[in-house]
């Protein structure tokens, strides 16, 4: 397999580097009520790692410096941190976008009774993980019955208007393959969602977004348990794409970590591998970071395989 | 020789075309031309491509079209339902020429 810097190098894209700063994703930690098959980052009911008040503020400082459009929340299951609400209401204030990376099911949970009502008040946009629209898929990378508590749980969003046409709440789902395959396309497969869904539950959503599995953490377990690992690798380098790695997320995203570390992407940070200047969210420069070179392993040919693949989904 | 099949065997395909560039040069574009986006959607042809390889009983092909179906996004009732589709006309092939069977001995019967 070719390695992946020598595949920018032949397509002309290396050095890469960031194109400015569109995106502000916060892992606000690990601490997750599911323990996903594929997840890449380790998350679950164990985890302890999550951000503190301290940190949240100093993002909210870091973020006060800039006119970056997009707060991007993710985890494990953010809404767990007990700052989530008020990251949300701050970032609000502020007047940016705000996405919430959801788990449908953690709506569901006695903690986060309010949470859904919470989200439509704020305006944020939820972006949801739903691997397949039938159970039995579903249910084998999430977990037993998440299928029909994930299914409550979007009908409870749409119930508040979520990803109802009109209503300005914005509801996606995200599809990631339940095995060492690459995603379909991803025009087709929403199209599949948004017939099944209705016709079976009466759900309505906005976009699906296809991302492809990376080889981190479980996935990369299940790789080297099943046999798997060189080949999905290699499916991924035979499948480089020069015009989704011109697109990666990577070029318009800061993702902080947990702990107020700065990585290029979410993955990395999964990997700890900072960004080149080990840039800290206290210390955040956003003019340096705008134009940064970015950090690539082997795993980025998972958002260069094909169509592409980003927490925006497919990028060609 | 260990074996006749062997899996990593896929990913040198092209190794065929090493004694006959020219005819391995048509068959690609046709190959390639033949299951694109037409008529029918790529979905559908992997579907088709699948039953089928379970019909000539092509290991390689098995594996490549199973990954295919799951890449175009079809799902396992769907892929099962295709594979019964040529078991069926497996089966009915034979059982079709039973009518061959029934004439001849009706020729030779009294």
């Amino acid at each position: 397999m070719k390695p992946f810097q020598q595949a920018l190098t032949d397509s002309g894209l290396a050095p890469l580097r960031a194109s400015g700063i569109r995106v502000f994703q916060i892992n606000v930690g690990k601490l997750c009520n599911q323990t996903c098959k594929h997840c890449h980052v380790d998350a679950g009911p164990h985890r302890r790692e999550i951000m503190t008040r301290e940190t949240a503020e100093l993002c909210i400082a870091a973020l006060r410096k800039t006119a970056i459009p997009t707060v991007d929340i993710t985890g494990g299951a953010p809404e767990l941190n007990p700052s989530f609400r008020w990251l949300v209401e701050q970032s609000r204030e502020l007047g940016r976008h705000v996405i919430d990376r959801c788990n449908l099911t953690v709506l569901l949970t006695p903690s986060q009774s309010g949470t859904a009502e919470f989200l439509a008040l704020h305006q944020v946009e939820v972006i949801s993980s739903l691997p397949y629209f039938l159970a039995e898929q579903t249910d084998a990378q999430r977990g037993s019955g998440v299928f029909e508590q994930s299914i409550e749980a979007l009908k409870k969003l749409n119930s508040l208007g979520y990803g109802r046409p009109g209503s300005g709440l914005l509801l996606d789902l995200v599809y990631n393959p339940v095995g060492a395959f690459l995603p379909p396309a991803q025009q087709a497969v929403e199209a599949d969602f948004k017939r099944e869904l209705g016709r079976r539950h009466g759900i309505e959503f906005n976009s699906l977004y296809t991302i492809t599995n990376m080889p981190i953490n479980r996935f990369l377990e299940f790789l080297l348990r099943s046999g798997n690992y060189e080949r999905y690798m290699e499916k991924l380098a035979n499948a480089y794409n020069p015009a989704a790695a011109a697109g990666v997320m990577c070029r318009d995203t800061i993702s902080i970590g947990w702990d107020g570390a700065l990585f290029d992407c979410d993955f990395n940070q999964m990997l700890d591998l900072p960004v080149a200047s080990g840039m800290h969210i206290r210390d955040f420069r956003p003019e340096l970071l705008a134009q940064r070179s970015i950090v690539t392993g082997e795993h980025c040919y998972g958002c260069t395989a094909g169509s592409g693949s980003s927490c925006g989904g497919a990028t060609v | 020789m260990a074996g006749y099949y062997h899996q990593d065997d896929l990913a040198h395909f092209a190794d065929v075309g090493k004694n006959a560039p020219d005819l391995w040069q048509k068959f690609s574009e046709w190959y390639a031309a033949v299951f694109a986006e037409g008529a029918l959607s790529e979905r559908e042809k992997s579907l088709i491509a699948l039953a089928v390889a379970h019909a000539v009983q092509c290991p390689y092909c098995i594996d490549a079209y199973t990954q295919s179906c799951l890449e175009k996004g079809s799902n396992m009732e769907q892929m099962t339902e295709a594979l019964h589709v040529a078991s069926a006309i497996r089966g009915g092939a034979s059982l079709v020429h039973g009518l061959q069977m029934r004439n001849c001995a009706a020729k030779v019967s009294m």
